[in-house]
């Protein structure tokens, strides 16, 4: 294949992988998900009744021994169990063999926004108590964010591009956008892409409160994570993983590979406004550049899984961008936050809530948006509240935004 | 079995992720049981924690098998 050929090499979803706090495995948490189910429930990872936020999106019930053998899984961040254990189940269910022939055109790209976070509290407790001789030899290789794809292409002996993206809450969205690239562009034919996180710790929790990020909802944990409910006070802090694997059209169509969808279009977008206020011109623009990028036009979206974080700004800002992005389209279109459920999983929600756009497109269903009692009327567009709904979806657009005010969105589409 | 030899063993049975059964006295850390370097200054770590010792880094390159790793020990406890 020659980058000159005008023909774009098409993409295409064939495996999916998942951990999450609504649960452990793309089936058990689609499941929850279409039902409605929360999350989120009091932090249990530490004492967290110093901290303005109580809260969080646990993932339950993780046993890495399923993926990992314990003396590698214990050498590892959190972080990255969750991304190796998506990024297996993603493997496993796309049925991609990896032989003497392709090893070389397999990749991968999984970030993370902030890494090994818990492992470096953990390991600067341990060097003010007993000094610089106890820092374990495997505490950099333990917390870097590039680990999960070094370790998941050790683990497969996939030789293809292997590469982290670290831009914080919009990481996962640019890692799979980035990794659809490499395939059209013919570094690849096969990339295993997506995000992971475990942040829930002491200073990550401490770290967002201080910004006044996080909900304080610390009473009703289920219900703190309200996406364009007027009284939405902050983002609830998640962790897990999503991974898919990106697969070139036609080598997925010769080996009888199952087709999720289409990744049609990716557009990216700065803001250049705010470290941390929204603006909604960026948004608007990665927006209209994946759509651009798909070669669809605005009326032929019918839904969109949204950043969605439950901030006072944040959903204001997105409904606003979503208008000015499609005009009078906006109206029609459904627009819903799985966040409601899961919380804000950071680097990793890029990835997470792109198999579950995959998934919408897949089941023809649009998750609900839980928690809204009532609807913000500065935010009037059709958020699928309260309930999973039947929906026609051809094409499905999936955005996120992060810190440093960096945008991305991604195109799905029915094939 | 000692108990020194007995402690020695189980930890580089847990650290290596080998069978107790393959940790025997003539084991070579690296040839016998695929440890590799960051496994064995990690091994060494793991000695000194359960005896409560500090083993210097010319010392730990010397002990590549299970039996120099129980020799040190006994040699060395306080």
């Amino acid at each position: 294949m020659s980058k000159h050929n005008l023909q774009k090499r098409r993409v295409v979803v064939t495996g999916l992988g998942v951990v999450s706090p609504v649960g452990v495995g793309v089936q058990a948490s689609w499941s929850d998900l279409l039902a409605g189910k929360s999350g989120i429930t009091r932090i249990t990872k530490f004492d967290p009744s110093p901290f303005a936020s109580q809260i969080a999106g646990e993932v339950k019930g993780f046993d890495v021994s399923q993926y990992l053998p314990a003396k590698e899984a214990r050498r590892m961040d959190t972080f990255i169990q969750y991304g190796m254990a998506a990024g297996i189940e993603a493997v496993r269910d796309s049925g991609i063999e990896v032989t003497e022939e392709n090893a070389e055109r397999i990749g991968v790209s999984i970030g993370s926004g902030i890494g090994g976070l818990q492992l470096i509290e953990e390991t600067d407790e341990t060097f003010h108590a007993s000094g610089p001789r106890k820092i374990s030899p495997f505490f950099i290789p333990g917390t870097i964010i590039n680990m999960i794809s070094g370790n998941l292409s050790i683990m497969y002996g996939f030789k293809g591009p292997n590469v982290a993206i670290v831009t914080a809450c919009t990481t996962g969205t640019h890692s799979i956008g980035d990794a659809a690239r490499m395939i059209e562009y013919g570094d690849a034919d096969v990339m295993i892409a997506g995000g992971a996180e475990a942040a829930i710790t002491q200073l990550g929790v401490g770290g967002f409160a201080a910004a006044r990020a996080l909900s304080t909802r610390n009473d009703d944990p289920a219900t703190a994570s309200r996406p364009w409910d007027r009284d939405r006070d902050g983002f609830v802090i998640g962790e897990g993983a999503g991974v898919m694997v990106l697969e070139e059209y036609e080598s997925a169509k010769k080996r009888g590979a199952k087709i999720y969808a289409e990744l049609v279009g990716y557009g990216m977008s700065a803001d250049a406004y705010h470290m941390t206020a929204p603006n909604m011109d960026g948004p608007r623009r990665s927006m209209r550049n994946a759509l651009n990028n798909a070669g669809v036009n605005p009326d032929q979206v019918q839904f969109i899984n949204a950043h969605g974080t439950s901030t006072p700004l944040g959903d204001t800002n997105e409904t606003n961008a979503i208008k000015a992005a499609f005009g009078d389209h906006a109206k029609s279109l459904v627009v819903n936050s799985t966040k409601s459920m899961t919380g804000h999983l950071l680097g990793g929600a890029g990835g997470l809530e792109s198999v579950f756009t995959v998934l919408s497109i897949h089941h023809q269903v649009s998750p609900p948006t839980i928690n809204i009692f009532n609807q913000d009327p500065e935010c009037d567009l059709d958020y699928c509240a309260n309930e999973a709904r039947d929906l026609k979806i051809d094409v499905a657009l999936k955005n996120n935004f992060g810190f440093g005010g960096t945008n991305g969105s991604l195109v799905f589409a029915k094939i | 079995m000692s108990d020194i030899e007995q402690r020695v063993k189980k930890i580089v049975s847990e650290q290596l992720g080998a069978n107790e059964a393959d940790v025997k006295n003539e084991s070579s850390f690296v040839d016998d049981l695929g440890a590799d370097s960051l496994d064995t200054v990690e091994l060494v770590m793991a000695l000194e924690e359960e005896f409560d010792c500090e083993i210097p880094d010319e010392e730990a390159e010397k002990i590549t098998t299970v039996q120099q790793a129980i020799d040190y020990v006994s040699a060395n406890l306080k």
